[in-house]
């Protein structure tokens, strides 16, 4: 707890206390995302593809949630991706240093079938919308490490809209392939 | 595809409460500030410590805090030999549950002593006050065996 309490008006009535609860761990990766983990290090999106139903997973967790089998295949994905579905966050959380509004998306990079949950940057807040086409900004190559935010955000691309029954479906070359 | 590292990091994640005492928590702190110890008279006419704000029984509201005394009989006891980065102490120490003087019930508070068998069931204790109480149960910094 910090130093001062919260006081009441006389200066002298506790009327509150800090209470915080920290919780120390430590986090373990595991196969797939310590894989998945090297190659974003390495400025490159992977995934892992279902033996059985052919979805790619990204981050890859080493197994498919829907068939219950073990995901080998990795996939390389690229840094295109189609807005699934966004929320424009406009009150400031504690801790996090990003100052609202700033929109935070569900994108799913082409290739993949599942979306990855990151920031949009470089738009017109009012103008997301479902369907968009973006791509990552990548932080300097000296700066990358074993984390997503590699990938300081994605932007918007200057292509036409994916319709919503295709978002998902789309192959590593986008929408032209 | 070839096995990779494991990697693994540590994380701190932090839920920074701030919570709101109450009347009756607000003035057994402040109390604690002033190194007094207060309870409050249940409809049985019980001493509760630390105080509650509804009678445990018939749940009406309780108001009639009473000070209780320094010091207490320890009523059970834990002994710590291992203490955590988040105990009280770094060296061995008894939680216990402490019946204060004027108390019809225990509250739970941390015994300094050298050694487990200095601890015992109906051993008497007395506060040890924080050299400067701030409204927090840490103002009592532990109890010590009288």
């Amino acid at each position: 707890m910090s130093d001062e309490n919260n006081v009441g008006e006389d200066n002298e009535t506790v009327t509150g206390i800090e209470a915080p609860i920290y919780l120390k761990y430590n986090f373990t990766a595991g196969a797939a995302a310590s894989r998945f983990l090297t190659r974003i290090k390495e400025g490159v999106l992977t995934g892992q593809r279902c033996p059985r139903c052919s979805q790619v997973y990204i981050p890859p967790r080493g197994s498919c949630a829907a068939c219950g089998v073990p995901t080998e295949e990795e996939v390389e994905l690229a840094d295109k991706a189609t807005v699934e579905s966004f929320t424009i966050v406009s009150i400031p959380i504690p801790g996090n240093p990003i100052e609202p509004p700033f929109v935070v998306a569900n994108l799913v990079p082409d290739g993949a079938n599942i979306s990855v949950i990151h920031l949009l940057s470089e738009c017109d807040n009012a103008e997301v919308h479902i369907g968009q086409r973006v791509q990552a900004v990548w932080k300097p190559q000296e700066e990358w490490g074993y984390a997503l935010d590699n990938i300081r955000y994605f932007k918007p691309l200057d292509e036409p809209d994916v319709p919503v029954e295709r978002i998902g479906k789309l192959p590593v070359t986008g929408l032209e392939g | 595809m070839s096995q990779p590292d494991v990697l693994h990091q540590a994380f701190e994640l932090g839920f920074t409460y701030t919570r709101s005492t109450g009347p009756v928590v607000g003035r057994f702190l402040t109390e604690l500030k002033k190194r007094n110890i207060v309870g409050i008279k249940a409809s049985d006419g019980r001493v509760i410590v630390p105080p509650m704000e509804y009678d445990p029984d018939t749940a009406e509201e309780l108001g009639e805090f009473v000070e209780v005394g320094q010091q207490g009989e320890i009523v059970s006891f834990a002994w710590v030999r291992e203490p955590r980065a988040a105990h009280p102490f770094d060296r061995p120490f008894a939680w216990a549950m402490i019946k204060l003087d004027g108390a019809d019930v225990p509250m739970v508070h941390c015994v300094a002593a050298e050694a487990e068998s200095d601890v015992a069931t109906g051993a008497r204790v007395q506060a040890v006050w924080a050299d400067e109480p701030r409204g927090f149960i840490t103002d009592i910094r532990c109890f010590e065996l009288v």
